[in-house]
């Protein structure tokens, strides 16, 4: 990355950009508020992104929608098209962030490939108007709380996702949504009473809310079936792990090159591979809860390449599989990130997925300073500056603040939020004790390999396997 | 909630609301949770491995229980909480760190209270039986989470949930 770069992404916002973010600002108040009686100003807001949706194919669902809610209904299809309105118009944030990326890196992307309808007699086995269960759940849930809204959120509403948890969970195609609800009745549980909060982090909780609000459709997870993903064979060089986690999920989403077998330009995917956990399970016993991906935990520790045989792919995402995978040649992810990033082809998210928040864009930034601020690090190049992103450092790595700030090289997830271009680093090269040393995340992925975080790290014990052991005598009887 | 005054916390989609729980060792204290209005959880029995003591706290009253999880009520209830319960506040606030805990119970501690025990002291509790089943059902669903499989499909949603060891 140059200071040029840094320039492109930080010199402006896309046009419209503003205009887009008091749209949703408008509705988030009003779903901080809640539905049940819209005010003057709400109502205002609704009628403002109704009309922002005019000439889209959105237009009369939302419309009519706004007019409903207005009047009083809280009816989830009325409720669903505000998420929907919400959703399009972060999808067209998204898409002009990411397109400003593109340029700033001149970055080739494929667009996402659209999946034909599958047949009638193809589609799934559940009886025409017949909504299963679980969905119904998490749909009378999302309803309620936007109703409701954030406001007057108490113990008992939040209990009440429990049971569309519950049931979300034990279907697999509803992991998403099930994974979702759980992160935000984790966090409501932690803020009741909410009315008492000074502030709510209505962004957020908004944008959770509606694409739960997307997943509980039934047309929600059609298109990303692996019946129809292409199958693609050759190496993938991993350049990072990016991991996510909350209360009872974790994921390590591994950024990586791929090198196909057939030739052509290298590919930028990801392949993500998670578990379900507990609050208590934290730090380096997460890599614990992957015991059957030893493949690409052994590539992350050992920074090696690997080499896969006709494996799932869905745009940039590579659906992992273990026993398809074989460890190759040791690979130094800085060297692969400066010789084939720049002309590697990226590739468009599905369209549910278009968010801001999931922009995670692989970028190397060397010989820059850094300097502490308000708090926080920022790295200067050529005069640029970019914020970093130092709360996103894992739990379960070696990469800290402190190795960031003394770090001369960086590879890097580049994000937004709220108005701002931040970089995320998952690997560095920094100078300690006169040596150049690289930290990666995924150093750990076979275990600690630092003395004294490897000393707190047994003193905790084994979190997975404790519970085990209880779940074990518990849980059977 | 750290950043909370910050003008622009409300607007971001990645402000970090809870901090993530510490790392605490958990043979004592198996299950330990801030919900349903209850500082609540599982005591691992001292004796005999294959009894757990389900102790709880109500946050409004500060009436508190502890049973075994067949409903036998513990011996260690006096006229105050017994071990169970100040083991399971200690870690409550090892886990989720005095302010938080103290926060939920509606209590505001003195500059010398540390422990979660020191907390439960200066409390005006009172002792009220309740049912061990809510609680421990609730113990026996969070070790369920152990059972769901891992996935390999991506789950776009986390990236709203980064980790961190930043504590906030
Ligand atoms: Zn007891």
């Amino acid at each position: 990355m140059r200071g040029t770069q840094i320039a492109a992404l930080t010199a402006g916002h896309p046009a419209g950009l503003t205009d887009a973010l008091n749209l949703v600002e408008g509705l988030d108040a009003a779903l901080t508020r809640g539905l049940a009686r819209v005010g003057d100003e709400d109502a205002a807001a609704l009628a403002g992104l109704a009309g922002a949706l005019a000439t889209t194919p959105l237009a009369n669902l939302v419309a009519e929608a706004v007019d409903k809610i207005i009047a009083g209904s809280g009816a989830h299809e009325y409720v669903a098209a505000l998420a929907g309105a919400r959703s399009a118009v972060f999808g067209a944030v998204h898409d002009a962030l990411l397109g400003q990326v593109d340029v700033a890196f001149e970055r080739s992307r494929a667009p996402w490939a659209p999946v034909p309808p599958a047949a009638p007699d193809e589609v799934s086995p559940a009886a025409p108007g017949e909504m299963s269960p679980a969905l119904a759940g998490a749909r009378a849930w999302l309803s309620e709380v936007a109703v409701t809204g954030w406001r007057g959120v108490n113990h008992e509403l939040v209990a009440g996702a429990g049971s569309a948890v519950e049931a979300a969970l034990a279907v697999p195609e509803l992991r998403r949504l099930a994974v979702l609800l759980d992160g935000l009745a984790a966090e409501l549980r932690a803020c009741v009473p909410v009315a008492r909060m000074p502030q709510l982090p209505q962004r957020r909780w908004a944008d959770l809310w509606s694409r739960g609000v997307l997943l509980a459709q039934e047309t929600a997870a059609g298109d990303t079936a692996l019946s129809v993903a292409e199958r693609v064979s050759g190496r993938l060089l991993p350049l990072a792990v990016d991991v996510h986690e909350h209360d009872t999920a974790v994921q390590f989403q591994v950024h990586a090159l791929l090198e196909p077998a057939g030739g052509g330009p290298p590919r930028l995917v990801r392949t993500a591979v998670g578990a379900a956990k507990v609050d208590s399970i934290v730090g380096p016993a997460l890599w614990r809860l992957l015991p059957a991906q030893s493949v690409l935990l052994a590539a992350l520790a050992q920074r090696r390449g690997v080499l896969v045989s006709d494996v799932p792919i869905r745009g940039a995402d590579v659906y992992w599989q273990d026993d398809r995978a074989r460890l190759d040649e040791p690979v130094d992810p800085f060297a692969a990130a400066r010789v084939l990033l720049p002309g590697a082809l990226a590739a468009a998210p599905h369209p549910v997925d278009r968010h801001p928040a999931g922009i995670a864009e692989p970028v190397l930034i060397e010989g820059y300073a850094v300097s502490a601020q308000e708090g926080g690090l920022t790295v200067e190049l050529d005069g640029h500056r970019l914020a970093v992103a130092v709360d996103r450092l894992p739990s379960c790595g070696p990469l800290t603040p402190e190795l960031v700030a003394a770090s001369t090289a960086c590879l890097g997830l580049l994000r937004w939020d709220a108005g701002q271009w931040l970089l995320q680093p998952v690997a560095v090269q920094a100078t300690v004790k006169r040596k150049i040393v690289a930290v990666h995340t995924g150093d750990w992925a076979c275990g600690v390999t630092d003395a004294k975080a490897a000393k707190a790290d047994a003193k905790a014990g084994d979190a997975v396997l404790v519970l085990r052991e209880r779940a074990g005598r518990l849980l059977r009887r | 909630m750290a950043d909370v005054d910050d003008a622009g916390w409300a607007g971001r989609s990645m402000a970090r609301v809870v901090a993530p729980a510490r790392p605490r060792k958990l043979a004592k204290v198996p299950f330990v949770e801030l919900a349903e209005g209850r500082l609540q959880g599982v005591v691992s029995s001292g004796s005999d491995v294959g009894r757990v003591y389900v102790s709880s706290i109500t946050a409004n009253t500060h009436a508190y229980h502890c049973s075994t999880n067949n409903n036998r009520p513990c011996g260690g209830l006096g006229g105050a909480p017994c071990k169970h319960l100040q083991t399971l506040a200690n870690e409550a606030v090892l886990q989720y760190g005095l302010e938080r805990v103290a926060r939920y119970l509606r209590v505001e501690p003195d500059a010398s209270t540390n422990t979660g025990a020191e907390l439960l002291h200066g409390l005006n509790a009172r002792h009220e039986p309740s049912s061990a089943a809510v609680v421990f059902s609730r113990f026996l669903r969070y070790l369920s989470y152990l059972e769901v499989p891992g996935s390999t499909t991506p789950l776009p949603e986390l990236h709203w949930f980064p980790s961190t060891r930043v504590a906030s």
